[in-house]
């Protein structure tokens, strides 16, 4: 006792000493390349500095050269763990240009594939969260069912990842008995599973230590920082852009926007949770709903005519041609259309000359926006904590640097 | 209803800042204003802290170069989530001198925004806490999103497509 009475005070007479831990690039836990250097005291955070930009690939400066449906397999690589929500968000930005009337079945398919993504997404994440906090079982579990949803993108669009699905109109063509049947399947098979990992995490009173009241953010400061999707709604603020501002007929479809209260780990996890619930029950209501129709509209500029017409046929011959070199014109305008990607608001601000490739395109990538949020809200805490956060706001490198 | 906000926003931006503003329009329904450069952040104040508009989030806010003008254009888009309202403001700043005075202090979130298009656009916003490049090379000397700036060599001599036009 005696000995740490005259110790003490001399510790508060030096200068405190900090130690610079480098977190990334390429660090395991960050599930993806970006760099964080953090000045720790001890094993608390006192400050951290984030450095993005090493997967930079110039998306915005390559759309402006390409033809409008060469962009697709750009917006691919941005979230490429729910890549159809892009697709179709910017399938979808280009018909707004174009002023395309979609066909009713078209939208009900989208939905579907975009809840499917969205459940991809989501389930990505929280499995990570598991892993981060030490349990692997549900991981595997999780990314098994991640599968099913790929073999369904994969008899949709012949793609798996990077899946370049759609096209601007609607579909190349319409989803093949064997689609329906994997969808069927995986809409039984996929809620005992995830009732199985909720089981497992949900109240488990280690993975609640360890992530309730960890890297909270308040509602006001996440407005301020432009935060959207599940991580906006764990702070508690009921924004999404399906149910305010519907497209591809979201409007007819019930589903709850699922809201936290404290914005921490543990309530991004269940918003994602919900989330996937929620985008199951869409996906049954779609399908029930299902509209018999055409699989695409009528842009003959922009869809490829049939094989058998484009051989036989003149006229479709030069269309497919002209589709093909993209030399096919757009109107003048300036369009901003959004939709609810996996990690919040993903928007296509496109402004178009009249010429074959747009002359500006920006995207609104919703992790560039919220990132730069990492650094305050890891302030203070423990570095496990940080890697926790950061899994839990689902960080995408591809989205980040686009 | 939805006219009528946004009808009732022009309203106001009329009768405080009638010298400011250069064009209305409402390009596919989306209201677009053009202000002039020396009052934007006076303008995004009073529109986030008026209690008719209070356009309170910062949705993005970009970059355009518009070469035959030598103008580079700086577009805010804002947001007001409770009423689903949502404006677009512009200014134009001459190449030579792309000074503009910071949103950071209204928007935490115009942070890194600014920042990007600082690096691509080369668009100072005066007054930002770390106004550095973020997704391109520190060393980077150009603006690579200016569009004397093409995307592939064009001195290639191996790739001459004379006919598509590269």
């Amino acid at each position: 006792m005696q000995d740490i009475k005259t110790i003490e005070p001399k510790i508060q007479q030096e200068e405190r000493q900090y130690s610079y831990l480098n977190l990334g690039p390429t660090h395991p836990a960050t599930h993806g390349i970006f760099q964080n250097v953090l000045k720790m005291d001890g094993e608390v955070i006192i400050d951290a500095v984030s450095t993005i930009g090493y997967i930079h690939r110039a998306f915005e400066k390559l759309a402006e050269r390409r033809p409008f449906y060469q962009i697709t397999p750009i917006t691919d690589r941005m979230n490429y763990c729910s890549s159809p929500i892009n697709n179709i968000g910017w399938h979808m930005t280009v018909e707004k240009l174009l002023g395309v009337e979609i066909p009713k079945r078209v939208q009900y398919l989208r939905v579907i594939i975009m809840e499917l993504a969205r459940i991809t997404d989501h389930l990505v994440c929280n499995a990570v969260i598991g892993v981060d906090t030490g349990a692997l079982t549900g991981f595997v579990y999780l990314f098994q069912q991640r599968e099913h949803v790929y073999e369904i993108y994969e008899e949709i669009c012949g793609a798996r990842l990077t899946t370049n699905l759609g096209r601007i109109g609607g579909f190349e063509r319409d989803f093949t008995p064997k689609a329906w049947a994997r969808i069927d399947k995986f809409i039984k098979e996929f809620p005992p599973v995830l009732k199985e990992f909720e089981k497992l995490l949900v109240r488990n009173r280690i993975f609640m230590d360890r992530t309730i009241g960890v890297g909270g953010i308040s509602a006001d400061r996440a407005l301020n920082y432009s935060f959207s999707g599940p991580n906006l709604r764990a702070a508690g603020v009921d924004y999404d852009v399906r149910a305010m501002n519907p497209y591809s007929s979201y409007e007819d479809f019930d589903f709850i926007v699922p809201v936290g209260t404290n914005g921490d780990t543990y309530d991004r996890f269940m918003v994602r949770q919900e989330e996937m619930w929620q985008s199951l029950s869409i996906i049954k209501q779609a399908i029930t709903k299902l509209p018999e129709g055409p699989f695409h509209a009528s842009v003959p500029d922009f869809y490829l005519p049939p094989k058998e017409e484009v051989y036989n046929n003149m006229e479709s011959l030069i269309y497919h041609f002209k589709i093909v070199m993209g030399e096919t014109d757009v109107p003048k305008g300036e369009v901003y259309h959004s939709v609810e990607g996996g990690n919040g608001e993903l928007g296509f601000y496109l402004i178009s000359d009249g010429g074959r490739t747009p002359f500006r395109l920006h995207l609104r990538r919703p992790c560039f926006i919220y990132y730069q949020a990492y650094p305050e809200m890891i302030k203070g805490s423990m570095l496990s904590d940080a890697i926790l956060t950061m899994s839990s706001m689902n960080v995408i490198a591809g989205e980040l640097d686009a | 209803m939805e006219l009528n906000k946004e009808a009732r926003t022009i309203e106001l931006l009329k009768e405080k800042f009638e010298d400011q503003i250069l064009l209305i329009e409402s390009p596919y329904n989306f209201l677009t204003v053009t202000l002039k450069a020396d009052k934007i952040i006076e303008v995004i104040q009073f529109i986030y802290s008026n209690s008719e508009t209070q356009y309170q989030y910062l949705t993005t806010l970009c970059g355009i170069h518009y070469p035959d003008q030598n103008q580079i254009a700086v577009m805010y888009q804002l947001h007001n989530l409770p009423s689903n309202h949502r404006i677009r403001l512009k200014i134009f700043l001459p190449i030579e001198n792309p000074t503009t005075p910071t949103l950071t202090t209204i928007f935490a979130a115009a942070n890194w925004l600014e920042r990007e298009t600082y690096d691509f656009y080369g668009v100072i916003f005066s007054g930002h806490p770390n106004l550095k490049r973020i997704l391109n090379v520190d060393d980077m000397l150009i603006f690579p999103m200016r569009k004397e700036f093409p995307l592939e060599d064009q001195r290639r001599e191996d790739k001459n497509d004379a006919l598509f036009g590269r």
